[in-house]
């Protein structure tokens, strides 16, 4: 049979054929390509999301001083290291928060973020307001909302009191997302109970 | 042969870029496109230009570092000859660039310029913006100040608010649990690498659409866009003004252009470089946090949105606006491109410009904050203390003491969260007064805890003698009844 086709024919067949095996050859290539930068990426994901953590991951116990520092019936603003920081943070591994001495071991601490959008809010103890200079959010002594845009009161951070010193669990900037480590009522429980904000 | 000559014979032989060149530059273009209308495309692209160059001038010496950056910029402000000029040239040159992309992207609009075949130059041109609006944002944040600081706050406030994901998200933006090192090390990266790189693609892309399907004609009106037959059209349109693109229609864009770079120079020289304000301490709280001004009408937007369309319109506006943007020469690809002949375009073009105006006047005075210092820095005016009471005087001590002027202006000092309260008597009477005080309301605190029964009483006997001269302080008819017996008899 391939007695019967010419010279040219089977040109024709070779070339074709070489060509359908080179670009089965190229696509092959394609293929080595993708399989190996995708074996190399997928592992290079997890280098950018390596920030993300499991909720209260970057939370610890920190220390804000004795309790005899903070006067009864008084707020004051407190500072603390961040327990999650670079070397080169500098200034902005400080955190800075309001902590209200209702009596003796009863504390509230208030995370220094607005509510409403993060700004920091100021306390006034003569009309014993919090005011946020952004939106003019507004709250009450006990963090409540008194006015403005927030759609709750001011975070909460848990605290506990050990051996005469202030602790607070606190790592992360707290947003309307990550609020159920700060437990909105009093009772410093495992953080499970959500916010009623929506 | 002239030496040079020469030369450009041996690399053109080698690169032969010559005709493809030739081509792009002598193709013949409509006549009315030689306008000063057409001049805002190729200057924003004269600002890119200028900010690549003064940004890689200032990477010399800016450290992306939180703990170094605010202290980096202090040395290009105040130490390197000339470190203010270049800073002061990129910040102005980010001003300008915002303002001309939005003029260029309205003239294209106004002109019909995204009608077919130029869709995609259009859709192209929205993600050129959203890009500059990026850059814009990712650049102030490298301004690493209180501002910046807190700005990136806002974001990240505004990120939490997504639904399910809104953690991670927040965790992936800010690098970290907080705000620090390595939160200014992503947006370094995506200032200075991602969003150039991507932008500089896309600019390449959408001058070369400009460069295949010519630039647009000027419109006529009842000269309609039909796709069967707008390519013929336009050929004929150029062929006929037989008018080569260089120099024809350019010497205008390059005359823009270089006034362009000589008013952001003006602007650098006599203004100086935009910050860095406050250094970005976290526990320096007593700052007013602002951003820059193409994002005020967003920052206003912010303030005066009832809170529970909030978290919605937060995250469902910008996805909306653009949704819009890239459908608008997909629905309206065909048809009149003259303004005169649009007039719900130019309706919508005038809502949305004066929206954004309006959005923009409000944020630079900001009247729905508080107004911090204005209890201790803005007294009662003198003449409101004359001939009253003790007790009133000692309500306007109250008044001051009780920060009740950071959100209440007297005599136009002070706050302007709630309203003035020059005439507030002729508004309210005395039992309006003390529920208002006690138990707030519309916008209002309650006050109640925070003051005594006597405190009280002086403060409503001073708001009761804020009235102008001749007009009378609101009166409570059922009290008058009550108090005076000899109107009772009248009426019987």
């Amino acid at each position: 049979m391939a007695d019967s086709l010419s010279e040219q024919e089977k040109a024709e067949r070779l070339a074709k054929e070489q060509m359908s095996r080179r670009t089965l050859l190229m696509k092959l290539g394609i293929a080595l390509n993708g399989l190996i930068a995708t074996a190399i990426a997928i592992p290079v994901i997890g280098y950018l999301f390596g920030p993300v953590r499991r909720k209260g991951a970057y939370n610890s116990w920190i220390e804000l001083g004795a309790v005899e520092s903070y006067p009864e019936g008084e707020t004051r603003l407190a500072s603390y290291r961040n327990p999650f920081t670079r070397p080169w943070d500098g200034e902005t591994g400080n955190v800075a928060c309001w902590v209200r001495r209702l009596e003796a071991n009863q504390f509230q601490v208030f995370a220094i973020n607005c509510a409403h959008l993060g700004c920091p809010v100021r306390w006034f103890p003569q009309s014993q307001l919090f005011m946020c200079p952004c939106h003019g959010g507004v709250y009450y002594a006990d963090g409540t909302r008194a006015s403005g845009p927030p759609e709750r009161g001011l975070f909460e951070y848990r605290y506990r009191v050990e051996k005469g010193k202030l602790m607070i669990d606190a790592g992360q900037m707290p947003t309307l997302s990550n609020d159920a480590r700060l437990v909105k009522g009093i009772e410093p429980c495992a953080g499970t109970r959500r916010s009623t904000a929506g | 042969m002239r030496w040079y000559k020469t030369l450009y014979g041996w690399i053109e032989r080698r690169i032969q870029l010559e005709s493809p060149i030739k081509d792009v530059v002598l193709h013949p273009v409509p006549k009315s496109t030689a306008s000063w209308w057409y001049v805002f495309g190729s200057a924003s692209l004269t600002l890119l230009i200028l900010q690549v160059l003064t940004g890689i001038f200032l990477a010399i010496t800016y450290v992306p570092s939180a703990a170094d950056a605010w202290q980096s910029l202090q040395v290009l402000n105040h130490q390197l000859p000339l470190g203010w000029f270049l800073r002061a040239m990129h910040g102005w040159g980010s001003n300008f660039m915002v303002a001309v992309v939005l003029v260029h992207m309205v003239q294209v609009f106004v002109f019909g310029a995204y009608k077919f075949p130029r869709e995609l130059t259009w859709i192209v041109g929205v993600f050129l913006l959203v890009l500059t609006l990026g850059m814009a944002f990712t650049g102030q944040v490298l301004r690493f100040d209180q501002d910046a600081y807190w700005g990136v706050g806002i974001g990240a406030a505004i990120t939490g608010r997504v639904p399910l994901i809104g953690r991670p998200l927040v965790q992936l933006l800010l690098g970290g649990p907080i705000i620090a090192g390595a939160t200014l090390t992503r947006f370094f990266t995506l200032h200075v690498f991602v969003i150039p790189g991507i932008l500089l693609a896309l600019v390449a892309l959408h001058v070369w659409m400009v460069l295949k399907l010519g630039i647009n004609e000027w419109p006529m009106p009842g000269r309609l866009v039909r796709r069967s037959t707008y390519i013929e059209e336009y050929n004929e349109l150029a062929r006929k003004s037989d008018m080569p693109f260089v120099p024809g229609a350019i010497w205008k864009d390059l005359v823009f252009g270089g006034a362009l770079l000589a008013a952001v120079a003006v602007c650098a020289i006599a203004l100086g470089p935009i910050g860095p304000g406050g250094p970005p301490d976290p526990t320096l709280i007593q700052t007013v946090p602002k951003p820059d001004y193409f994002f005020l009408w967003i920052y206003a937007g912010l303030a005066l949105l009832p809170a529970a369309w909030e978290t919605p319109v937060i995250l469902g506006a910008p996805v909306v606006i653009l949704l819009v943007l890239i459908a608008l020469p997909l629905i309206a690809g065909e048809g009149e491109k003259s303004w005169r002949r649009r007039p719900f375009a130019v309706l919508l073009l005038t809502a949305t410009a004066l929206g954004l105006a309006v959005l923009t006047h409000l944020g630079t005075y900001q009247p729905w904050s508080p107004k911090m210092n204005a209890w201790s820095s803005d007294p009662v005016p003198v003449r409101y203390l004359h001939d009253i009471t003790p007790l009133e005087r000692q309500g306007a001590i109250v008044l001051q003491e009780k920060q009740c002027r950071n959100c209440h202006s007297l005599d136009g000092e002070g706050g302007r969260r709630g309203p003035a309260l020059d005439d507030v008597a002729t508004r309210l009477t005395y039992d309006q007064f003390v529920r208002q005080v006690v138990q707030g309301g519309g916008n209002m605190p309650a006050y109640g805890k925070n003051l005594s029964g006597a405190e009280v009483d002086a403060l409503v006997g001073f708001l009761e003698t804020l009235h102008p001269a001749g007009q009378p302080p609101a009166s409570d008819m059922s009290r008058a009844l009550q108090q005076s017996e000899t109107v009772p008899n009248a009426v019987h």
